[in-house]
């Protein structure tokens, strides 16, 4: 298996390219593992177990809740977005921060702030209204970062050639805006297909919660995977529509960055308006679970303080997040050096199958790992290295893209030069793309350990017996109505998200928004 | 510090042949340029030189010392010592200036004092301030970056440098001064040097030699004023100036064409093509004498400028000519040839 790039005459090491095809197998384990159990059940007892009136009812509820929240949030990104970025709304920069907050709340956690408050936010109703709330900084990060790099030359050519300002946002701006905006939405739904907790929590059922469902209740491992199929299908026809966006947003890109910033639109009789509007959003999206969250606080505090669970959660989290993380980062190293050093198509190949990932519910990949370890490897079944496997699949595809950005800043002609200056590959390695890439490998472990500390359902399904993590007790407490004991879990479970949604605050990149 | 010899050098990518058959010697401490468009093979080239890419067949040796072809086992890149000196500088961007000068040099050399020393004088050899040292890569300008690169590849006394587009980045006016502080830097320690680009005056005034690749191949290489006044082809003769080229009939020394009588390089016989340089096109404004032409068009340079003439048979001549006095669309003026010119066998003809 080796290949030599055309373009380069470099020739592909043969253990590189061993080590990026074992990554691409760990990622592809789940998609097989559902691919091959469709096909061992046979079409008729899989249209028997699909064609029934509840999974009817389960993907019209999938479907709904999904298009909904992808047009709510699309709508809601875009209006705050132009109203942070473009007009001379008072305190925008702090605005920003409050409209990016969100991100810091696990879904599950504001369903549980809501749904602790309020039982009658349930049911369709409750769940789009706490998913909008949560999601929608996936749609506003990119449209915000889309607006900053749009050349303003552009909307003064359009005024000069007598267009209004109106007129222009319509004919000029929007169009440009359309990638970022139907990418985020995509991600949107893609979050929303995945998501377990909160609506498990907000009793809406959908493809995930059935799935779960079926596996705790019955152990039915048949009905769960071949729902597990649809939601992939689903998946994988999201993520298809966001990989020809993608593809086309790097072509339409505009320049390096614009040099000058827009004049703003002046509100006039619509600031105070714009400001309610504002308000009432960052009321119902941070004020409320904070609110929620402080309460339940002091009342489950009130009573006992388990600090020695907590203690022991929060430890028990640690360990698992930083075995994950560097797991995962080391395990993007070889896909990505492939990718970015030895293009060709089995490097494509590899780097396509991490990038699956990215359409694979929690569920699926802990329903493949339960079953495909039962079957063909019983030891590891229960065990924390099963665990950390699930988390690199999942979060493969962030370290990849992070770790990727990092060596694209240590160009292989730098290796030339240092060889040409008489450094051989070992030295080179050490003394040039090492200390390029090392910031990059860090920020690569930093976002997946941020990512493993809030994850939830994986966690739920593969966790070994006796282990305890913050997202593992907080679900514990809250799916009993314990509120007041799950609170300090919740809270710091927010607290480890704020260091993630700092990071993307400030990144002006619409390609660096979590996938 | 050693001549560059290349020999009969082969390499495909595929089904092209980038590099077809090119032997060229590089005299010790002299200062070569390889001329061609792009996709013509010149960077393939200056790779196999380095040793990032492999030859076919042929042979590349430095001074008496083969290091590929001939049956010896090619030397890695960092066996050769080549300085290689790459479009936009590929300086590393975690090292300062004083670091990224040092790399090459032995590890007892760097961080001790000889090493500093050495940094200070491949500065001042560059002809940038010694407080450059403690500056980081992008606190530099493209024409100081492309100096620190130079002076790091010189650092280790490399037996040949090569230079990769070094100044294509820059612009124009930066890019002579540049130029001209590389090559005397490259004259100060004898280096010898092989330069590649895609302008042809960057490759005249930069070379005591010219060679220039098409399609692969090594067509002409030569002093650049051979290249330029008497070019092996007409192809070439256009790929290195504007040329006027003209059908013409040759009786030995002499041969006649639609600007006259004129004076050739080489005796030539019967119908030749006579490749005639703007320059040599004289614009006479006062007196009768020469050809008679009508000015279509006028370009003004200030320092000269370029006039389009219609002769009386249709053809359409480009002299070039001082900017002092120039005239104008409309004018009637008479036109001589100066200097030799060279005749080629018209194209299709043995």
């Amino acid at each position: 298996m080796t290949t030599t790039s055309t373009t380069t005459g470099r020739r592909t090491p043969p253990l590189l390219l061993a080590a990026g095809a074992v990554v691409a197998l760990l990622a592809l384990v789940p998609l097989g593992y559902v691919a091959t159990y469709v096909v061992i059940i046979g079409s008729a007892d899989l249209w028997h177990l699909l064609a029934r009136p509840r999974i009817g009812e389960l993907l019209r509820n999938t479907i709904t809740l999904a298009a909904a929240c992808m047009a709510a949030t699309a709508a809601l990104g875009v209006v705050l977005a132009v109203l942070v970025e473009r007009t001379d709304l008072p305190g925008r920069r702090l605005w920003h921060g409050l409209l990016v907050a969100p991100l810091a709340v696990p879904a599950f956690v504001n369903g549980y702030a809501w749904v602790s408050l309020d039982r009658s936010v349930h049911g369709f109703g409750g769940a789009f209204g706490v998913v909008t709330l949560s999601y929608y900084p996936l749609v506003y990060l990119p449209v915000v970062a889309m607006l900053r790099r749009l050349d303003p030359a552009l909307e003064e050519s359009a005024w000069s050639l007598g267009h209004s300002r109106a007129r222009t946002f319509r004919t000029v701006v929007l169009p440009q805006l359309r990638p970022a905006l139907l990418g985020g939405a995509l991600l949107v739904g893609l979050h929303l297909l995945a998501e377990f907790g909160a609506l498990s929590l907000l009793r809406f059922p959908t493809f995930t919660t059935a799935i779960y469902d079926q596996y705790g209740s019955t152990f039915n491992g048949a009905a769960a995977t071949a729902m597990a199929g649809v939601l992939v299908l689903l998946c994988l026809f999201l993520l298809l529509a966001e990989l020809r966006l993608r593809g086309d947003r790097r072509y339409a890109r505009v320049g390096r960055g614009a040099a000058r910033a827009s004049v703003p639109v002046e509100l006039g009789p619509w600031r105070l308006p714009a400001l309610a509007g504002l308000g009432v959003v960052v009321l119902l999206a941070i004020g409320v679970p904070a609110f929620s969250l402080v309460r339940w606080l002091a009342v489950g505090t009130s009573t006992e303080f388990p600090l020695a669970d907590l203690t022991e959660a929060l430890v028990a989290t640690i360990v698992l997040a930083l075995a994950g993380a560097v797991v995962t980062t080391f395990a993007a190293v070889p896909v990505v050096w492939l990718a970015v050093r030895h293009r060709g198509w089995a490097s494509t190949l590899i780097e396509r199958s991490t990038y699956v990932a990215n359409a694979l519910p929690g569920i699926v990949v802990g329903l493949a790992l339960v079953v495909a370890s039962l079957r063909l490897v019983p030891v590891v079944y229960q065990t924390a290295g099963l665990l950390v496997a699930a988390y690199a699949i999942l979060f493969l595809p962030r370290a990849v893209v992070t770790v990727r950005a990092g060596l694209e800043q240590a160009p292989a002609v730098l290796d030339d030069v240092a060889h040409s200056l008489g450094v051989g590959p070992l030295a080179t390695a050490r003394r040039v793309t090492l200390p390029l890439i090392a910031p990059s490998l860090g920020a690569g472990a930093a976002l997946v350990f941020l990512a493993i500390s809030t994850e939830l359902t994986a966690t739920l399904m593969l966790s070994p017996i006796g282990t305890r993590t913050l997202a593992t007790e907080f679900w514990s407490a809250s799916s009993e109505l314990r509120y007041g004991a799950a609170a300090p879990y919740a809270l710091l479970l927010v607290l480890v998200s704020i260091p993630a949604t700092v990071l993307l605050m400030r990144s002006d990149d619409p390609e660096r928004v979590p996938a | 510090m050693s001549s560059l010899t290349i020999t009969g050098v082969t390499k495909s990518f595929g089904t092209t042949r980038a590099v077809d058959g090119v032997t060229l010697v590089v005299p010790h401490g002299s200062f070569t340029t390889v001329l061609g468009p792009s996709g013509c093979g010149k960077t393939t080239l200056l790779r196999l030189i380095a040793g990032f890419l492999v030859p076919e067949s042929g042979s590349i040796a430095f001074g008496d010392t083969v290091v590929a072809g001939d049956g010896v086992r090619s030397a890695p890149p960092q066996a050769r010592r080549v300085g290689y000196v790459a479009q936009e500088g590929a300086l590393f961007p975690h090292l300062d200036v004083a670091a990224n000068i040092a790399f090459g040099l032995p590890k007892e050399a760097r961080g001790t004092a000889s090493g500093r020393d050495r940094v200070a004088e491949m500065l001042d050899l560059v002809e940038l301030p010694a407080d450059f040292r403690d500056r980081r890569p992008d606190e530099l300008s493209g024409g100081q970056q492309q100096r620190v690169a130079l002076a790091r590849s010189l650092a280790p006394q490399p037996a040949v440098v090569l230079l990769d587009e070094p100044f294509s980045s820059l612009d124009a006016s930066l890019r002579g001064s540049t130029s001209r502080a590389v090559r005397r830097a490259l004259e100060a320690t004898n280096t010898s040097a092989l330069l590649v680009t895609h302008d042809q005056n960057e490759a005249l005034s930069l070379a005591d030699q010219v060679a220039v690749m098409r399609a692969g191949q090594l067509v002409q290489s030569a002093a650049p004023s051979e290249v330029y006044l008497s070019p092996s082809d007409p192809q070439v003769a256009e790929f290195v100036g504007r040329a006027v080229v003209l059908p013409g009939t040759a009786h030995e020394a002499h041969a006649t064409c639609a600007l006259g009588e004129v004076v050739l390089t080489e005796p030539a016989t019967g119908a030749v093509s006579l490749m005639i340089r703007p320059e040599q096109v004289y614009v006479d404004l006062a007196h009768d004498e020469g050809v008679r032409g009508e000015v279509e068009e006028v370009s003004y340079y200030g320092h000269d400028c370029a006039v389009q003439v219609r002769l009386a048979d249709g053809t359409s001549v480009l002299s070039r000519m001082s900017g002092v006095r120039h005239p104008a669309p409309g004018d009637v003026v008479h036109l001589r040839v100066t200097g030799l010119v060279r005749a080629y066998r018209p194209a299709g003809s043995a």
